[in-house]
């Protein structure tokens, strides 16, 4: 970290001590989400994500291959995430770093474990189903990745279009139907700054921030949770986060639901 | 969390597949100092678990430019052995998974570890599942904490973890694999028990919101078993050292 960031940090959490924010958001308010989706059309999905500064752009392929052996009814679903260093000067080039691993395996989980995919609906035959793959590139960083991510993912998939099959071949540029989508997931990602817990933290508030929660739920249930950083949280704290997630999920969702092209 | 296809009764007539409780830890023992060489370590015996952590360190940083002037910094590594499963041989070194696992279990010692007594230099934990069967992390965790304390290395705390799941409708301590691939939640936390704050949580399934502060409840209970474990692991090593020189 530069010494200007510790100088900031420390403006930063003089001034969440009093309930206040750089950019004059409330502790629990989201930045403006704007999603783009469509961008790429040679991919079968996509979608563009701008989260206050932060920009995440999310590629979804499809591909023919095989089931995964305990699941032999069903597509698959994989996820990767992309620090680009043109994202900002900290990314270096290189094999993924455990940062960005953690992140799409979030994000994974979250949609995962929200059954928002309709897998079974990508079965073409015994032994053969589409595979789906959903790339994550940051594009800027200012901060909370993880729920931008999450939008994006969620948000190409909802504009995925399946490629056409036929005489064993793949017809990219005949995409017949619309994936089956069946439930939306949401996550929305906090920082622990003293002792407030701030929604949607930008670059300078995740610099100062000894703790990042994050929970990533549907409309009824909690679907995926991920503790980050060093710092610690209590039950009572961790029981707000997921209130507030619950409560933001309808928000959120709603922006996603718009953006079906 | 993987197949529904083939599920197999979890639960019958109120206990588990193994005969447990619901709230009930498999057969947990830990030992302390049991490698020549490292510095600390520690072997978790837990269930079929068999979690073998060592700690070098404090030593000077390598690669040089990762040090920090102003505390020690922490590399964890873990890593499953490729026979450590009953499934097919895995191929070794660290997949994405392992990865991630390394990194959140690094985060939890930042906590802990009194870092500022050791400036410049780090501190290696690695934790090796030689045999694995559901709950390795919290596993890792928990032998992890007693190396470094076998390492004299300072700690506000001797951490513990504990993984709680969800089968159906019901929350269950510490699930073994089987478990694990056919239950609708898991959520393994890592707790340091002098005030119950909660330095890894991870999750993913389905928890209501009601469920999520019993499971946590949970966790912290059956914790004071592991705790008392711990201790007893590390107060056995020096009653050990004291027999041995009590017949001279």
């Amino acid at each position: 970290m530069y010494a200007i960031d510790l100088i900031k940090s420390n403006y930063i959490r003089e001034l969440i001590s009093k309930g206040k924010r750089e950019d004059s958001r409330g502790l629990l308010d989201f930045r403006a989400i704007k999603i783009k989706p469509g961008i790429i059309q040679n991919a079968e999905g996509s979608a563009q994500v701008d989260l206050g500064n932060t920009r995440v752009l999310a590629g979804v392929k499809m591909g023919v291959g095989e089931p995964m052996e305990d699941t032999p009814d069903m597509g698959t679903i994989a996820m990767s995430a992309e620090l680009l260093p043109a994202a900002s000067a900290d990314y270096e080039t290189g094999p993924p770093s455990p940062e960005s691993i953690e992140l799409a395996r979030v994000v994974d989980r979250g949609i995962r474990a929200g059954n928002c995919v309709d897998l079974s609906s990508l079965l073409i035959d015994k032994g053969k189903c589409w595979n789906i793959f959903v790339d994550i590139y940051v594009l800027n960083y200012d901060g909370n990745l993880f729920d931008a991510s999450c939008i994006a993912a969620m948000s190409s998939l909802v504009n995925t279009k399946v490629p056409g099959y036929e005489d064993e071949k793949e017809l990219h540029d005949k995409r017949v139907k619309n994936l089956k989508i069946d439930n939306i997931v949401t996550s929305a990602t906090f920082g622990k700054i003293g002792k407030h817990l701030v929604l949607d933290p930008d670059r300078s508030e995740e610099n100062a921030m000894l703790a990042r929660f994050t929970v990533a739920t549907d409309e009824k249930f909690i679907r995926a949770m991920q503790k980050g950083l060093s710092g610690s949280l209590y039950k009572a704290e961790i029981e707000s986060m997921v209130d507030t997630a619950l409560e933001k999920h309808k928000h959120v969702k709603k922006i996603i639901e718009e953006s079906k092209a | 969390m993987a197949s529904k296809a083939n599920k197999p009764e979890l639960i019958k007539d109120g206990k588990r597949l193994d005969g447990r409780a619901f709230d009930e830890i498999r057969p947990f023992k830990i030992e302390a100092s049991v490698l020549k060489n490292a510095d600390g370590s520690a072997m978790v015996e837990w269930g079929n678990n068999r979690v073998l952590a060592a700690v070098y360190g404090p030593v000077e940083t390598q690669p040089k430019h990762m040090a920090d002037p102003m505390k020690a910094i922490i590399k964890c590594r873990y890593q499953m052995a490729p026979f450590s499963s009953l499934s097919e041989h895995s191929r070794s070194g660290p997949n994405r998974r392992a990865t991630e696992i390394s990194k959140v279990t690094k985060e939890v010692f930042e906590n802990v570890v009194m870092l500022n007594e050791f400036p410049g230099s780090m501190i290696n934990i690695f934790v090796e599942i030689l045999q694995g069967d559901g709950g390795t992390r919290a596993a890792g965790i928990t032998a992890a904490s007693v190396a470094l304390a076998s390492a004299g290395i300072h700690m506000k705390d001797l951490v513990y973890a504990i993984s709680v799941g969800k089968i159906g409708e019901e929350l269950v301590l510490d699930m073994d694999m089987i478990e694990d691939n056919y239950s609708d939640s898991d959520m393994p936390m890592a707790v340091s028990p002098k005030d119950n704050s909660i330095l890894l949580l991870q999750m993913d399934g389905g928890y209501t919101r009601e469920e999520l502060p019993r499971a946590i409840d949970m966790v912290i209970e059956a914790g004071k078993v592991i705790s008392a474990a711990q201790r007893e692991a590390l107060r056995s090593v020096y009653k050990n050292i004291a027999k041995k020189y009590e017949g001279e």
